[in-house]
């Protein structure tokens, strides 16, 4: 029996949301929070919530946090709500990641490379001690700023390996992709959707996938090739211009994960490659994305499929928190019916049993 | 069009506030608020996916003269996609032109730079000079 709707309530809906309000401001005593607070000094939270939500504005983000008091499923719940009420109005160009303006960029493959180990504001090598300093407004220190910047665009990790012919080059431009926004999911899904899926699914649900792989369920032998985040340019070409035209920056973190490969019948021993780009800096998003990405690829490359993570049907379907929680929480939600509707088939099973046994 | 839509509505007001009056215009269309479905290339250098939607508004304006001026830029501010439209709109009046490029976008793009320039100066503080033990590879 499918939902049934139920009226009434209004009342203690109104009180509880006015509840709901008062909690969220907290303690009055207590500055309330501004949201440009958020967008500046709970980064993280905020380009999560663009990753997960799917859509890159930092102050909406920003407003979302505070409206579900940082809890990031319901910010992105929020952005994905706020989507729906625009018009898409262009696609950018595909962005060119290799012209990122660096502000981090490092490999665990090759040490001494063109354009070096970028550290940027990483929490690599912290100590992860609570540092209560942090209690009190401190004063600003500035970022040093003296090294000498790079003017060249840095080249990806890849193309050392490519110039020798060691790893697996960029597939061919396969057209307009798919978009999961715009058409049902069917299977087997090409890796444009399942690449949307991933760069709008979970952090969590990714993370515990990758790390599967990592543990044996699917293993590909990955080494992080390249992680890098900066600003990309946007570019759009407006029908009623008819040129390109630049609207402005991204912050992106990707990932290049290079995984072993023995070969097959067709081709030979050579690295292949999982790839992982969200908004934001999401490293572990990133990082996690683009094992995930090559565990799916299982079937392309020949692989026994025998892993969750190389299950393209089941990760593709369940890493949007946005539906998860969807179909997970509405199990609060008035199933009067249906349940008395098993309890009534229970109480006549049992009855009938009994019947039978007293017969036999 | 790529200074413009760096530029906060603070600055382009400042800069304008030492030009000329940007001339009367009609608006044609918005500013509009939508959205952009930003795509990635698999791999990195390989076909198209859709990464995800950012925010964009958008602007068309037409000048008395009669050049239309449009504007599409990231976020959500239509006070700011107005004024790059009116600016686009002018810097196509040969009598706007070298005023405009000289009083508004030149002194933006080198501000713009700037703050790349000290961005990047940043990361390569955080560069990593790793010590080589020469001596254990002889």
């Amino acid at each position: 029996m499918a939902y049934v709707a139920v009226k009434g309530g209004e009342r203690a809906i109104d009180a509880a949301h006015a509840w709901l309000a008062t909690v969220r401001r907290g303690d009055p005593a207590v500055t309330e929070i501004d949201t440009a607070q958020i967008r500046e000094q709970l980064g993280r939270a905020v380009d999560r919530v663009m990753a997960e939500g799917s859509l890159y504005d930092p102050d909406l983000a920003a407003l979302a946090i505070k409206q579900a008091q940082g809890d990031l499923i319901e910010a992105a719940f929020l952005l994905r709500a706020y989507r729906t009420t625009l018009p898409r109005l262009a696609h950018s160009l595909p962005l060119d990641t290799a012209a990122m303006a660096i502000h981090r960029r490092i490999s665990a493959v090759f040490k001494d490379l063109p354009g070096g180990q970028v550290l940027g504001p990483t929490y690599d090598y912290t100590h992860r001690l609570l540092d209560f300093a942090l209690q009190d407004a401190a004063p600003i220190t500035a970022a040093p700023a003296e090294g000498a910047a790079a003017t060249e665009p840095m080249q990806r990790v890849n193309d050392f390996l490519r110039d020798e012919g060691l790893i697996e080059p960029d597939g061919a431009d396969t057209g307009t992709p798919g978009d999961l926004t715009r058409e049902p999911l069917r299977f087997p899904a090409g890796r444009d959707v399942r690449l949307q899926a991933l760069a709008r699914g979970d952090e969590g649900f990714l993370l515990a996938m990758g790390y599967s792989t990592q543990r044996g369920y699917g293993g590909s032998h990955p080494f992080a090739g390249e992680i890098r985040m900066g600003t990309v340019s946007v570019i759009i070409e407006p029908a009623e211009l008819g040129f390109p035209i630049d609207i402005g920056d991204l912050v992106l973190t990707e990932c290049q994960m290079v995984n072993q490969f023995k070969g097959s019948k067709t081709v030979p021993p050579q690295f292949t490659r999982g790839y992982g780009l969200t908004f934001g800096h999401g490293e572990r998003k990133a990082m996690a994305m683009a094992l995930v990405d090559r565990a799916m690829r299982a079937e392309e490359l020949g692989e026994d499929v025998t892993a969750p993570a190389q299950n393209v049907e089941f990760v593709v379907y369940h890493s949007d928190n946005i539906e998860g929680t969807g179909f997970v929480e509405h199990l609060k939600l008035p199933h009067y019916v249906d349940f008395q509707s098993e309890l009534e088939t229970i109480r006549r099973m049992r009855a009938e049993a009994q019947h039978a046994e007293a017969g036999a | 069009m790529a200074v413009l839509a760096r530029a906060s509505l603070a600055d382009l007001t400042e800069r304008l506030a030492s030009s000329p009056a940007l001339p009367d215009h009609v608006v044609l269309r918005g500013p509009e608020e939508g959205l952009v479905m930003v795509r990635g290339r698999i791999g990195g250098g390989g076909g198209g996916f859709n990464l995800g939607e950012m925010t964009v508004t958008r602007c068309t304006v037409r000048t008395r003269g009669g050049q239309v001026g449009h504007a599409t830029i990231a976020g959500r501010n239509g006070a700011c996609a107005l004024l790059a439209a009116r600016i686009d709109a002018a810097l196509q009046d040969a009598g706007f032109h070298d005023i405009l490029l000289a009083a508004v976008i030149a002194p933006l793009a080198l501000r713009q730079e700037a703050a790349r320039t000290q961005q990047a100066a940043r990361a390569a503080a955080t560069k990593v000079d790793f010590f080589t033990l020469q001596t254990m590879r002889a």
